[in-house]
């Protein structure tokens, strides 16, 4: 343990002097407040309150922000020390791999949730100060807000899988943006197209439901969205949630990120320095 | 019990024989020099005594325990090739990571900075040091925990004269408190004064492990002797002995170990020509060149 949390304190040191703690917190306020900001329009949702409605809109930006967030902090982790050299020192040191991806692991893991925390935390600030009723909302946004460390969580691990895979950090940070772009716009645009040919058929209501689940960033949507009618309904996915349990979008978001940092320790063990 | 026993090492990387059935020991306390050209093989051996890099064949054991295992990473300290850190870290921090990962208290980095000479500089960023003070910075990583078997990959590389007198004083130290070293080096003359034994490879064969004075006679290379004659007399000192002028007054002549007392006894006999004499035993270039041109023992 003692071991992991050096690992981490290095490595949060670095985050810092890298500026990656302040881009990240950076682009998380910028965006929630554009967000807030936008937000004011009218939404035409009755009854829903002012945070509410901004959750549904921190969920689609969650989607495609966090994942890349942690990307960018993730892919340098392997290839950067296999570049630079540094790795061959430590791995003679008394400490497993294991061990040392989760040192990573914990320090960016904290940076991104600094940067949900004061993101969100701008977003909810600006809707209780124009609607008092708004904190009605605010259930939704503390689940928004953890499910998003874990949905950064499953993308650390990713990232640090690929990095061990690519072994330079060029490769890694391509590999990383070609894999969000796959799992984040190109997906969700195939299942689109399959479910428009299928009709309704028998792969719009067994299988599709199935693949949503699979891919960590649909799971993070449809739980957000399922777990809260209002936010449902302003997104207009109320359909495609409704059919999937929230329990089963749940148990995805909570399993891929154990099973993103086994991918990447078996990722790194394989790098032989 | 040996500190560190290779036997019958062998390490094949595609289309290369980096090492070829390379066997030796080192004992505690003992300080090894492992020479030999660029592409030896020696940084290879190393990686596969710290369990970086699988061995093809062979067996390594570090006081028993298996290259890679925990008791051996626990035992043993290494400073590889081109040492290098996180140019973002102090090396304050850097040491305390080093030190938290063998379970000590980070609060030890300072003082093992001051014993390398480093502690002006402990609170600056690794990314402005010199490369020497990088090497120094890999020197006082590898002291901690008092390892039992230090490996260092050419250590003093970088490092000014003065320097490399202060690194084997800490090195002397540590193979007085029994801690077995094996060290690779180019810097011959270094190695000469500060080793026990001498580790020759060679295209990834081991060509001589034994103390530099055995080396030195089982190769039987030529002495030099080295005569300064009087003014105006070298050509005849010369013609006398039989022997090359090398200049006004310096008349060389080379002789087998054997012949040595009776070749000095003859410069003796022509006293009033000669100014001085000198003994050159071969050097350790020398020595080199023979095991490493030499098709093993
Ligand atoms: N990872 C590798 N892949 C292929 N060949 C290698 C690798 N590492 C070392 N070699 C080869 O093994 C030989 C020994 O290299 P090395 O141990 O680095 O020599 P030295 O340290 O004595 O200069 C060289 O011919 C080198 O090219
Ligand atoms: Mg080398």
């Amino acid at each position: 343990m003692t071991r992991i949390l050096a690992a981490a304190a290095a490595e949060a040191r670095i985050a810092l002097r890298n500026r990656w703690v302040a881009i990240a917190v950076a682009m998380m306020a910028l965006f929630s407040m554009v967000l807030s900001a936008t937000g004011s329009a009218p939404t035409g949702i009755l009854g829903a309150d002012r945070l509410s409605v901004t959750v549904a809109s921190l969920t689609s930006l969650a989607v495609y922000l966090v994942p890349l967030v942690a990307l960018l902090m993730a892919f340098d982790a392997v290839a950067g020390e296999v570049e630079r050299g540094t790795l061959p020192l430590v791995l003679t040191y008394p400490v497993s791999r294991a061990e040392l991806i989760l040192g990573k692991f914990l320090a960016h893991l904290g940076v991104l949730a600094l940067a949900v925390a004061v993101g969100y935390g701008i977003a909810a600030a600006a809707a209780i100060w124009t609607d008092p009723r708004a904190q009605a909302g605010l259930p939704a946004l503390w689940r928004l807000g953890w499910s998003s460390v874990l949905l950064g969580a499953t993308f650390l691990g990713i990232g640090y899988a690929l990095s061990a895979l690519a072994r330079r950090p060029g490769a890694a940070a391509g590999l990383a943006i070609g894999l969000w772009l796959v799992l984040i716009v190109l997906y969700d645009l195939g299942l689109l197209a399959a479910v428009v040919t299928d009709g309704g058929g028998r792969f719009t209501t067994q299988v599709f439901p199935w693949l949503l689940l699979a891919n960590p960033a649909d799971a993070f949507r449809l739980y957000n969205l399922a777990a809260s009618e209002a936010t449902a309904a302003a997104a207009g996915l109320g359909g495609a949630a409704s059919t999937i349990p929230t329990t089963l979008a749940l148990a995805s978001v909570a399993l891929w990120p154990l099973f993103s940092l086994v991918l990447a320790t078996l990722a790194f063990r394989r790098v032989t320095p | 019990m040996t500190s560190l026993t290779i036997s019958h090492l062998t390490k094949r990387f595609e289309g290369v024989t980096a090492l070829d059935d390379v066997g030796f020991d080192v004992a505690p306390g003992e300080r090894v020099a492992l020479l030999g050209h660029n592409g030896a093989g020696k940084s290879t051996l190393m990686k596969i005594v710290l369990g970086l890099i699988p061995a093809s064949s062979g067996s390594v054991a570090l006081m028993g325990a298996a290259p890679g295992s925990r008791a051996a990473r626990s035992l043993a300290a290494y400073l590889p090739e081109n040492v290098a850190f996180h140019p973002a870290l102090t090396g304050l921090e850097q040491l305390g990571f080093y030190l938290r990962m063998r379970g000590e208290p980070a609060r030890g980095a300072m003082p093992l900075l001051e014993k390398v000479g480093l502690g002006h500089a402990a609170r600056r960023r690794i990314g402005t040091y010199s490369k020497g003070m990088r090497q120094r910075v890999g020197l006082a990583q590898a002291l901690i925990g008092r390892p039992r078997l230090m490996v260092l990959d050419e250590p003093t590389s970088g490092l000014d004269p003065v320097s490399r007198r202060e690194f084997y004083a800490i090195l002397d130290e540590l193979a007085g408190e029994g801690a077995a070293i094996l060290l690779s080096s180019h810097a011959l003359t270094e190695v000469e004064a500060r080793t026990d034994r001498i580790v020759i490879l060679s295209q990834g064969r081991l060509r001589a492990n034994d103390t530099l004075a055995n080396l030195r006679r089982k190769a039987a290379l030529p002495i030099r002797l080295q005569v300064t004659a009087r003014p105006d007399t070298a050509d005849s000192v010369a013609g006398q002995l039989a022997g090359a002028r090398r200049n006004g007054v310096m008349v060389d002549l080379m002789c087998r170990h054997h012949e040595k007392l009776a070749r000095l006894g003859q410069i003796a006999g022509l006293q009033p020509l000669i100014e001085d004499v000198e003994v050159l035993p071969p050097s350790l270039e020398d020595l080199y060149s023979h095991y490493s041109r030499s098709e093993g023992q």
